[in-house]
């Protein structure tokens, strides 16, 4: 990572201002956005868009040719081309012919893209952009720092002061004034304007429609007042029928804010009379940047469903402490990060996609249903391909591929870390490891790992066995969390069975790009989680789970080894977390709780692989409650912890302040316990509550649930 | 009123929409005109009222309306337009459950005087209201027309600190009034 892009994560995560607006509109975003979908079927609706989207990217030269085609016979001009060079060059020789002197825009994404403003500008030709957000930061020389709110990062005062030195002096930070004041300013634009130029947010090939949305009602006049208007509209944008606008202008307000509609769409499919009687020239621009070869890959494919609303950045933990200026280039946040890949070069986004903490908001809120998390592996995957992992890197996985070496090193820390051990913590690191216990406490290596403790329990001979898949930190940072599950196996009548040639899941590996690596993990593991004839393999770790479960079988995809996949979806079907497992036992009646128990109040909080890949939120809290507890929900209960296994290590300054969130939601609950299903969480809110000295216990819920079956 | 009414009345209102209804276009016609004067229309630049030439309009006198109202000016045009205070115009269809309308706008004059003025008063046939999208879109199609708007509530904007602010770039107010065609208007009351 270069040092440059660290010292802007530090900038941004210390502006308050920008964190305190972002985190605001986060928190608001969640529930209004819910407010506006009520009474709507959402899997339904975005199934839908998905299924169309996909459709129109699988045809996407049939259905260019199309708009083209039906566009034409209404006398608009189309033009459609590959090169960012050539959308700039027709636009300046279009102005040119026509004697433009002033160009109003209204937002569009494309354009910033190519960078068109610069190329008008240095051509001599005025540019005014018409979205307020958009204006205020072609003002200020910045580029958006959200794709639907451009200036979300900056407060009255500073955009009063850009006007005041841009356009006006003597602006005052008064929000319904700085409104009126650009309408007045931006109203001459529009009038004396020859030349009006949007994006578009569908393109219907059956109709050759654009279809253009905005809430400021500036695409209406942009499009009415000056006598030539130009479409730039990404191939992205193209769907085959009318009645595909139906689900998309439902879903995109809605996800994009919160409205139920936007105050303005505009339906244009042809020329229409300008003022003076004349006829409008309409010019549409298909611009492809790459859309064609992102539609033929067989995993970004599916980043063609993006309809552009932003919900993946207004949902994301790490976007709303950064912002789009850090987390982004023109196109923002998460799926920013794949289209700058994309339309940008793979090596614009090396690191920004560092960002992501993979916790899967954005893939239940995506209107789209793109696998952006999934994606942005991938995008890691690939760069790590072409320019090679980090020496270190490469150093630390050549010992976990080397599962004996990996173990006895594991080991060897214990005694490494005792002259700064205090109890189960470390606290203190030194030197340029400090950055990791800086804001929270780091576990202390077991003195003896589960591998060897589990040996020593005494268990009855039980007809139905499982195997535990203990994970690394569990083996050997909590090995209290693998006694407890063979303690409650035990009571269920199953004996817990501990495959020694387990190895790290590869997750750490995956999540690096490093997917050889995983590959070598996943095949080490699968050898010995077959080899016992079990009826469940079990993991305490929603990380190790999502590993054995779904990523072994994907990471072989994605490396083209075909033929690991078969055991490995052998394994897969095996694979259960440990609290979906227990709630099974429960209702089968093979396990029953302490009656009568009242135990107080507890809070818990979701890990995000345990509840966006495994789905399991309700089988924890359900099993709390009939233990005897009372749960009192804390605040953004399901919002990642900070951790993100590695991403803690090499991104403190992201972690710290998420995790500052998590500890002051789970004090706000009032619970003096809070419990988790993933040992990754417990190492960060326990570490971090042991940093502030609070007395809030933290606990997995295998630990809590241990003593509390008959 | 019916259901579908009142859900696009409460759609409407929550997007800062003013909804009317009247049984017959006499009535509303007054309102409109009781309107104008309330708001400070007058031969006045910046004080217009425009009016564009729509079905409403048809059965009445153009130039005895206009003499009720100074200022109030019916031969649009981007410069008188871009000096009026209010704007007037027909909307084709209304979606009850976003509170929308929608027109056919094609003709610029219908766009000019939605757009440019301050206030914008939208005639609606009271039984061109349909429940959703879904059922507007196979009343108005691409096919008709090159220009088809959607206007649900005025102008808005929340870029600036997230503040909603209304009135941006166009009208500041909706006033949108809903009146009955008579049965032997072809249409049923």
């Amino acid at each position: 990572m270069e040092t440059k892009f660290r010292e802007a994560i530090v900038k941004a995560v210390h502006n308050p201002n920008l964190t305190g607006a972002l985190g605001r509109f986060s928190e608001a975003y969640r529930t209004s956005r819910q407010r506006a979908y009520e009474g709507y079927d959402f899997e339904a609706l975005r199934t839908q868009i998905a299924e169309r989207k996909s459709y129109a990217a699988s045809h996407l030269d049939e259905l260019a040719d199309l708009f083209a085609k039906n566009a034409e016979a209404r006398g608009t001009k189309v033009f459609r081309t590959n090169d960012p060079a050539e959308v700039r060059e027709y636009i300046l020789n279009l102005a040119r012919e026509h004697g433009v002197k002033s160009v109003v825009k209204s937002k569009s994404m494309a354009s910033e893209e190519i960078h068109l403003n610069k190329h008008l500008e240095s051509a001599g030709i005025e540019v005014g952009e018409t979205d307020l957000g958009e204006w205020i930061i072609q003002l200020a020389g910045q580029t958006p720092s959200h794709m639907v709110m451009p200036a979300i990062h900056m407060t009255k005062e500073e955009v009063a002061r850009v006007f005041s030195e841009q356009v006006e002096p003597g602006q005052k930070p008064e929000i319904p004034k700085l409104v009126k004041f650009a309408r007045g300013k931006l109203r001459t634009k529009f009038l004396e304007a020859e030349m009006g130029i949007t994006g578009a947010n569908i393109a219907v090939a059956e109709t050759g429609t654009l279809v253009i949305v905005t809430n400021e009602g500036n695409a209406r006049l942009v499009t009415t007042l000056p006598k030539i208007h130009v479409a730039i509209v990404g191939l992205e944008k193209l769907m085959e029928k009318f009645d595909d606008v139906v689900p998309v202008l439902t879903a995109l307000p809605k996800s994009a804010t919160a409205q139920l509609m936007t105050s303005y769409v505009s339906m244009i499919s042809g020329p229409v009379p300008n003022t003076d009687g004349s006829l409008k020239q309409l010019h549409v621009i298909l611009m492809d940047n790459r859309r064609t070869e992102m539609s033929q890959d067989p995993k970004f494919k599916q980043a063609m469903q993006c309809i552009r609303c932003a919900s993946c950045l207004n949902v994301c933990p790490v976007f709303r402490l950064v912002g789009g200026h850090v987390f982004g280039k023109i196109y923002t946040g998460g799926i920013g990060t794949i289209l700058t890949a994309w339309f940008d070069a793979l090596k614009a986004s090396d690191d920004i996609q560092s960002l992501c903490i993979q916790c899967g908001n954005c893939t239940e809120v995506c209107p789209g249903k793109i696998d952006i998390p999934g994606l942005i592996l991938e995008l890691r995957r690939r760069i790590a391909v072409e320019k090679g992992q980090p020496l270190a890197q490469k150093a630390i996985f050549s010992v976990v591929n080397n599962r004996r070496l990996f173990h006895s090193m594991l080991r060897a820390a214990y005694v490494m870390q005792k002259p700064l051990q205090k109890g189960n913590f470390i606290r203190h690191l030194p030197f340029f490891l400090s950055d990791m216990t800086e804001f929270r406490s780091l576990p202390a290596i077991a003195e003896a790992p589960l591998r060897d403790t589990i040996r020593k329990i005494q268990q009855p001979a039980c007809q139905e066995k499982i195997a535990f898949y203990a994970g690394c930190l569990i083996d050997f940072a909590y090995p209290n969390m693998g006694e407890s599950l063979v303690k409650i196996m035990n009571k269920a009548g199953i004996e817990v069975v501990f495959p020694e040639g387990q190895t790290c899941c590869g997750a750490p590996a995956r999540y690096s790009g490093a997917y050889e690596v995983a590959a070598h993990n996943a095949n080490d593991n699968i050898d010995a989680l077959l080899a016992n004839d079990v009826s469940y393999v079990v993991s305490a770790c929603p990380t190790c789970t999502v590993a054995l479960k779904h990523e072994f079988i994907s990471t072989f995809e994605s490396l083209g080894q075909a033929e690991s996949l078969p055991r490995a979806r052998q394994l897969a079907k095996k694979v259960i977390d440990f609290s979906t497992l227990v709630k099974k036992l429960v209702d089968a009646g093979r396990l029953k709780f302490k009656e009568g128990q009242q135990l107080g109040k507890i809070t818990y909080h979701d890990s995000c692989h345990l509840k966006r890949t495994l789905h399991a939120s309700q089988e924890p809290r359900q099993l709390l409650a009939q233990a005897g507890y009372e749960i009192s929900e804390m605040y953004e209960a399901d919002m990642c912890c900070g951790m993100g296994g590695s991403y803690s290590l090499k991104l403190p300054e992201i972690s710290a302040p998420i995790l500052e969130r998590k500890l002051v939601n789970i004090k706000k609950s009032g619970a003096p316990i809070a419990v988790m299903d993933c040992p990754g969480c417990v190492m960060q809110i326990r570490g971090g509550l042991d940093k502030q000295k609070s007395a809030i216990k933290v606990e997995h819920t295998v630990e809590r649930l241990a003593e509390e079956f008959e | 009123m019916d259901a579908v009414f009142e859900t696009f009345k409460l759609r409407a209102e929550a997007v800062n929409a003013e909804v009317h209804h009247f049984s017959g276009k006499n009535d509303a016609l007054s309102f409109i005109l009781e309107y104008l004067r309330g708001a400070g229309v007058c031969n006045e630049p910046l004080a217009y009222a425009v009016w564009a030439s729509c079905r409403f309009l048809e059965e009445f006198d153009q130039k005895q309306i206009s003499a009720s109202v100074p200022g109030l000016i019916f031969q649009v045009n981007r410069e008188v337009s871009a000096l009026a205070k209010v704007g007037i115009s027909q909307l084709d269809w209304a979606i009850a459950n976003t509170g929308t309308l929608i027109q056919d706008a094609a003709p610029v004059d219908c766009r000019l005087v939605s757009t440019l003025p301050l206030i914008h008063i939208a005639l609606v046939e009271s039984d061109h209201l349909v429940p959703d999208l879904p059922s507007a879109l196979t009343r108005i199609r691409p096919e008709q027309t090159n220009y088809i708007s959607f206007i649900t509530g005025p102008s808005r904007t929340a870029d600036i600190e997230r503040v909603l602010t209304i009135g941006v770039h166009g009208p500041e107010k909706l006033v949108i009034v809903f009146y009955d065609v008579l049965s032997d208007g072809g249409r049923v009351n």
